[in-house]
């Protein structure tokens, strides 16, 4: 187990050098296949009135006149060993990892992504929690009650809910729970856990249904598929000649089986849940990784591009080494392969 | 006093799209404490359909059942399954009756292990401790036969061989001393070796079984008494001894005319059944067999107009659905049949 | 400054120094014509003189910098008033008023000698910093200096590195003198005078004077790039929190005293403000009455104005600011057939104003523009030179104009719009369809808004080479002011063959001889006549198709004391609101 841990986490590097890697390539060699020069590419963060000699004295700074390799490789020797930067007056030192300095607001990129990313993973965490509980519970009841008002309701709303963007949603819900009946927080509303943990939950709440609400649908359908599908095996039919309960029945040995194939999904989808959290913190203005990354891409920011990118492979690395070792936990017959 | 299961004149019906399937229509049986009756059919007789029934274990809505089982417990008296409610039959369950089934790595829940399946049962029915649970479990498998049980009990279901699941169903069945045990099929999905072991072990055990299975040769080493079934019916029902000295139903010569045995060439023992079994929505009229007798004609018209009722035949006790005079079968079988068996 | 809109391309150092030649020229001229927010937003609503409560603020965006050497738009300039003191400053009143220059840090506006190339301030006595420290001209010196080093501070005009004798000098941050105040070209005889010397005659010196540039830095705390993390206050009001990016909190600073600041009323004891909320989020939090005011004053979002205006009690709170910027295509005279004046005209005909209209959210997004120089610009004046009933298009007189073109059966080109923007996108759609009425057929081509100019449409081989004829633009000017509007989209003489033009293909010397006539001239009404002439000559040659006059319809919620839109930012006045919620 500790040597295949080991063995993912070298892949992992790899992967995330691959992908820094092109995200530099997308950054400057496309604009310089368009015709961009250097200078052409340091007047984004030259603010307007810069006359060329300051363009070109922004381009040296932000080390654009370096071929890109080279640029590269002090990227990556920032991640290992750290970097120097000038303030103006003074020069901090930015310990490694650093992942440099906005190149548009010039504050360092990593103090702001660890300070944002609580904020995204309360959002992922509690969204993904509420997900899982209703999607896969509606998708149980469904499954039981197949055919049924409930069923076919259910799997009416699931269709909006997978159809439905955040935006919509989310402003509606805004409106209607903290503008109008006052009972969810406003907009932009956010207290990290160590504060107050009750406060915490309360500002995120309306998030974390609205985020849910998107991803809920698709589980209730799949947990309903996967549940009728379960409920017809032998191991089923054993269960109940044992006596068990119903409710055992369904919930032990039914939902035990039926739940494997939807972690798989649910290990994809917490992966790349930043897209869904990108929506979602955007209509409610939270400041987290999401709403980050829209500003680093609108204004071309490289540093916090690379930043974004890094924390979006990781999430995605960790959520699919998460969910093969809880995978290997919750089948054996993987487990003894 | 009262046997332990009788069954009178069930029904299990199947509406489908394209009719009614009428699986089990209109069986009758019975069964003593500590005695083995085997159920024999083709495919798609409806042996599976009545064990469920008696195990109801039918999805509700799915089947309509009719008739009467009795089941007489030793711990809550003498009951009509059919007219139970669901949660009195479910006690019965695992406790009373217990059921074993063909497939036993399917029947098996992957991520459990066997132990854990095995307590699972037996804690249902006895408030007993964890540990003691285990225990049990760790004898149980110990008794059907599975050698290091006390390690083995914690492996999963797909680290045991074919034979040994079985034995593990079976332990997990025996937990908790059942008065009936239905074995569908007990031994058709494993080789021949394992299934004399595995017939050793039910025959071995105090509970009263019904064995379920197309193979006469099975029902032949297990039951006390046969019923032979067709199109949802019982064409043929009596001591084993009788069954298989006197075969008396045209049914029952071709089963067992088509039963391998090893002093026979290969040309004299496959001599199937000619047809096909009988569609079950369309049971043909009069004796469902007679599409595929060959003395249907001996029976002067009444094989396609009029329903055979079990009758004696040979014995009091052995019961036969056939028009066919009893004199004239006994020719038959006489100078036909027992020649060939 | 900047609007919420990044209009104004990259500037040209002559261009800059025309444009606030002329500006000067218009502050000194005496009171001009009242604004275009006068009559309908002179007033003041809701005058009070009620101290307290906390006033909200959101963006929905970032700022650039609350480091006053590095913030470039017009609500910063207009907030930044709260916590620093410039030499000069808008005057805080409503309409054409606000758009006059008063004293604040210094005892009066500029006293200039040897041919308005020197320009001195006495500071008031008693001005301190937040800590208490007396401002002296020595920190006024040192906050100019360190806005000249654009490396570090790149948001913030270029104006001071544009007209100060620099010698060379590039940064107080690579300056051996010992106390950083190696500049030459400004002096501090005394801790109360400064006196800034200039490359060559600047009689507006006072508009530079205004900008936050000019507010007091103590080198002590100067922490370069990082500063804006705690700008040291001389205004009524300090920074208490500032989380970059999310939001700040602001207090009464006790060091403030009202006897050294005749401009000044606060009355809220606190402001917070919220950064990088939901545009549409804003909107719902200003009408619900979460929220006192969206700072970037560009107004209601589409999707609540409706909400707004539908409800009769809402309707009675919100002001139409009319502001200096005009929404245009212009017709690329490098393009044939558009090289030809007849086919130009023949688009100018044939569009569908109403629709150009439409496509920025009707009368609430703006009014049709039939020339280029918006309303709110004094001297300004309309005309109409392609006339058609309800501004429709009148296709006949577009057919006459092919026929003479030499192209009866129309014409095929491009146009070309910012992709990331809905209206314009919708512009172009509107004019596809309107212009085939005419038989001139465009194909759409959007481009990213980031290098719109630079790369593309802006970049005269590129437009050539792929056929715009049509560009779909927008531009606002600094101040209220015809030249400062004009000279970067008329000038052929500013368009540079390596891109990043915002003159989009006006090619006349005839206009920019005119140009050069007006920065010499200093009769007010004779310049501002000047103007106009040159904006009949854009519309005469049909060199571009005015769409729309913005304006911006601001909200006010009822808690909302002392609001008015002054004319030098056009929006609220962010010194005097107040606010009733205790
Ligand atoms: N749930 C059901 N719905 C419809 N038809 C069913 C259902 N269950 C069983 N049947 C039908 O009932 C008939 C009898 O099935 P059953 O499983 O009892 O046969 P069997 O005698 O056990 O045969 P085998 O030896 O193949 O197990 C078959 O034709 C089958 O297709
Ligand atoms: S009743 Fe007739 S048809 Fe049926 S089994 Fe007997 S002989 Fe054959
Ligand atoms: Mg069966």
């Amino acid at each position: 187990m500790g040597i295949y841990i080991v063995r993912r986490m070298i892949a992992a590097v790899w992967l995330l050098l691959i992908v820094t890697a092109a995200t530099f390539v997308v950054f400057f060699l496309v604009p310089r296949l368009a015709g961009a020069t250097p200078d052409d590419l340091a007047s984004r963060y030259a603010g307007r009135t810069a006359s060329p000699e300051v363009i070109h004295q922004i381009a040296i700074k932000l080390g654009f006149t370096d071929p890109i390799w080279v640029q590269y490789g002090r990227f990556v020797k920032g991640l290992v060993l750290g970097a120097d930067y000038s303030t103006g007056p003074t020069t901090v030192h930015c310990p490694a990892p650093c992942l440099g300095y906005s190149f548009l607001t010039q504050n360092p990129v990593l103090p702001d992504l660890l300070d944002r990313l609580p904020v995204t993973m309360s959002l992922a965490a509690g969204g993904a929690l509420i997900w899982l509980l209703a999607g896969v519970s509606t998708g149980v009841i469904s499954a039981l009650h197949r055919g049924s008002v409930f069923d076919r309701a259910a799997m009416g709303v699931a269709l909006a809910g997978v159809s439905l963007p955040i935006f919509f949603t989310g402003l509606l819900a805004l409106s209607v729970f903290s503008y109008w009946l006052g009972i969810t927080a406003p907009g932009g509303s956010y207290t990290p856990i160590n504060e107050n943990p009750l406060h915490w939950a309360y500002d995120l709440l309306l998030p974390w249904i609205t985020l849910a609400f998107l991803y809920a649908a698709g589980y209730a359908r799949l947990t309903r598929a996967g549940m009728l599908d379960t409920m017809g095996e032998d191991f089923i039919r054993t269960a109940r000649a044992k006596g068990l309960p119903e409710r055992t029945v369904v919930l032990r040995h039914g939902l035990r089986a039926a739940l494997t194939p939807i972690l798989t999904i649910f290990g994809i989808d917490l992966g790349l849940l930043l897209g869904g959290a990108i929506l979602t913190e955007s209509t409610y203005s939270l400041p987290g990784i999401g709403k980050y990354s829209v500003d680093a891409v609108v204004n071309n920011d490289l540093p916090k591009v690379l930043g974004v990118v890094l924390v979006g492979s990781m999430f995605i690395i960790v959520a699919n080494l998460v969910v093969d070792l809880l995978y290997a936990v919750v089948d054996p017959r993987v487990r003894y392969q | 006093m009262s046997p332990l299961l009788e069954v009178r004149d069930l029904r299990v019906h199947f509406p489908t799209e394209d009719g009614v399937v009428k699986a089990v229509d209109g069986l009758s049986l019975q069964l003593e404490r500590g005695r083995r009756l085997g159920i024999v059919g083709e495919s798609g007789s409806g042996k599976s359909a009545a064990a469920l029934a008696i195990m109801g274990l039918h999805q509700p809505g799915t089947a309509r059942i009719s008739g009467e089982i009795w089941l007489d417990s030793t711990e809550s008296g003498r009951a009509d399954l059919v007219r139970a409610g669901a949660e009195q039959v479910r006690k019965l369950r695992g406790r009373t009756m217990a059921m074993i089934f063909q497939d036993p790595l399917s029947a098996l829940h992957p991520y459990y292990t066997v132990g854990h399946q095995i307590v699972e049962a037996y804690r249902l029915h006895h408030d007993v401790s964890k540990q003691r649970a285990y225990r049990h479990a760790v004898e149980l498998l110990d008794r059907v036969g599975i050698p290091q049980s006390g390690s083995r009990v914690d492996d999963y279901p797909h680290q045991f061989s074919g034979g040994m699941r079985q034995r593990v169903m079976i332990a997990m069945m025996l937990s908790c001393n059942p008065d009936l045990l239905i074995a569908d099929e007990p031994t058709t999905a494993l080789d021949v070796t394992v299934q004399a072991q595995i017939l050793d072990l039910i025959r071995d055990l105090p509970a009263a079984v019904l064995v379920i299975s197309h193979d006469l040769g099975v029902v032949a080493e297990l039951a006390d008494d046969i019923l032979v079934m067709y199109a949802g019916r019982a064409v043929e029902y009596g001591p084993a001894s009788d069954v298989f000295a006197a075969p008396q139903h045209p049914y029952t010569w071709g089963l067992l005319g088509s039963m391998p045995r090893w002093d026979r060439t290969r040309s004299q023992r496959l001599a199937p059944i000619p047809g096909t079994p009988p569609s079950l929505i369309n049971i043909p009229p009069g004796c469902p067999f007679h599409p595929r007798c060959r003395y249907a004609e001996l029976t002067g018209g009444q094989a396609t107009s009029v329903r055979p009722e079990l009758r004696p035949a040979g014995s009091p006790e052995h019961l036969v659905a056939c028009h066919l005079p009893n004199p004239r079968r006994a020719q038959i079988l006489a100078d036909e049949i027992r020649p060939t068996l | 400054m900047k609007g919420q809109d990044n209009e104004m391309g990259t500037n040209r150092r002559v261009a800059v120094l025309a444009t606030l030649a002329v500006l000067i020229l218009v502050g000194c001229g005496g009171p001009g014509p009242a604004g275009a927010n006068s009559g309908t937003s002179g007033g003041i609503h809701n005058p009070s003189d009620g101290r307290g409560g906390t006033l909200r603020y959101a963006n929905s965006g970032d700022w650039d910098s609350l480091d006053p050497a590095d913030t470039y738009y017009a609500y910063s300039w207009n907030f930044a008033r709260l916590y620093g003191r410039s030499l000069v400053m808008f005057k805080s009143a409503p309409g054409a008023q606000g758009a006059t220059l008063v004293p604040d840090l210094a005892e009066s506006l500029g006293r200039s000698s040897n041919d308005a190339k020197t320009w001195t301030y006495t500071l008031r006595p008693g001005v301190r910093f937040e800590d208490g420290t007396p401002v002296t001209s020595r920190d006024v010196k040192y906050a100019v200096e360190r806005s000249l080093d654009k490396a570090t501070f790149p948001n913030g005009p270029t104006y001071f590195n544009d007209v100060l004798d620099l010698h060379g000098y590039t940064s107080p941050y690579a300056d051996p003198d010992p106390d950083k105040l190696g500049l030459r070209a400004i002096e501090t005889p005394d801790d109360r005078t400064i006196v800034f010397h200039l490359r060559k005659a600047f009689s507006g010196f006072d508009y530079l004077a205004q900008t936050p540039a000019t507010m007091p830095v103590p080198r002590a705390k100067d922490t370069g790039s990082k500063y804006k993390e705690h700008v040291v206050s001389t205004g009524p009001y300090l920074f208490q929190t500032n989380e970059l990016a999310k939001r700040f909190t602001m207090v009464r600073n006790p060091q403030w005293d009202a006897a050294t600041d005749p401009n000044r009323r606060p009355l809220p004891d606190g402001i917070t403000v919220d950064l990088n909320v939901n545009a549409d989020d804003v909107d719902n939090r200003l009408l619900s009455g979460d929220l006192d005011v969206s700072i970037e004053g560009s107004g209601v979002g589409p999707s609540a104005q409706g909400r707004v205006l539908g409800y009769q009690a809402r309707r009675a709170n919100t002001d139409s600011a009319s502001v200096a910027r005009l929404w245009f295509t212009a017709l690329n005279s490098d393009v044939a057939p558009l090289n030809n004046v007849h086919c130009r005209k023949a688009v100018l005909y044939a569009t569908d104003r109403a629709g150009y209209q439409r496509a920025y959210g009707g009368p609430t997004g703006g009014e049709i523009a039939t020339n280029m120089l918006p309303p709110v610009i004094p001297g300004a004046q309309r005309f109409d030179l392609y006339p058609s009933p309800k501004h429709l298009g009148d296709i006949a007189k577009a057919k006459d104009e092919l026929v003479q073109c030499g192209a009866p059966g129309g014409f095929a080109t491009s146009i070309s719009y910012r992709a990331e923007r809905p209206k314009e996108k919708a512009t172009a759609e509107a004019l596809q369809q309107s212009l085939a009425r005419a038989g001139i057929n465009l194909e759409i081509k959007p481009y990213p808004l980031a290098d719109y100019l630079r790369l593309y449409a802006g970049k005269p081989d590129f437009a050539k080479a792929n056929n715009l004829g049509l560009i779909v633009y927008g531009w606002g000017a600094d101040w209220p002011d015809g030249y400062g509007f004009l000279s970067q989209i008329v000038d052929s003489r500013v368009i540079r063959p390596t891109g990043g033009n915002s003159n989009l293909g006006i090619r006349d010397p005839a206009i920019d001889q005119m140009l050069d006539q007006a920065l010499v001239t200093t009769d007010a009404v004779a310049r501002q006549q000047i103007w106009v002439n040159i904006d009949r000559k854009v519309m005469e040659d049909a060199f571009a198709l005015p769409g729309v006059w913005a304006k911006g319809l601001l909200y006010r919620p009822p808690n909302l004391t002392n609001v008015f839109i002054s004319d030098g930012f056009q929006m609220y006045d962010y010194l005097a609101l107040g606010t009733t919620r205790r």
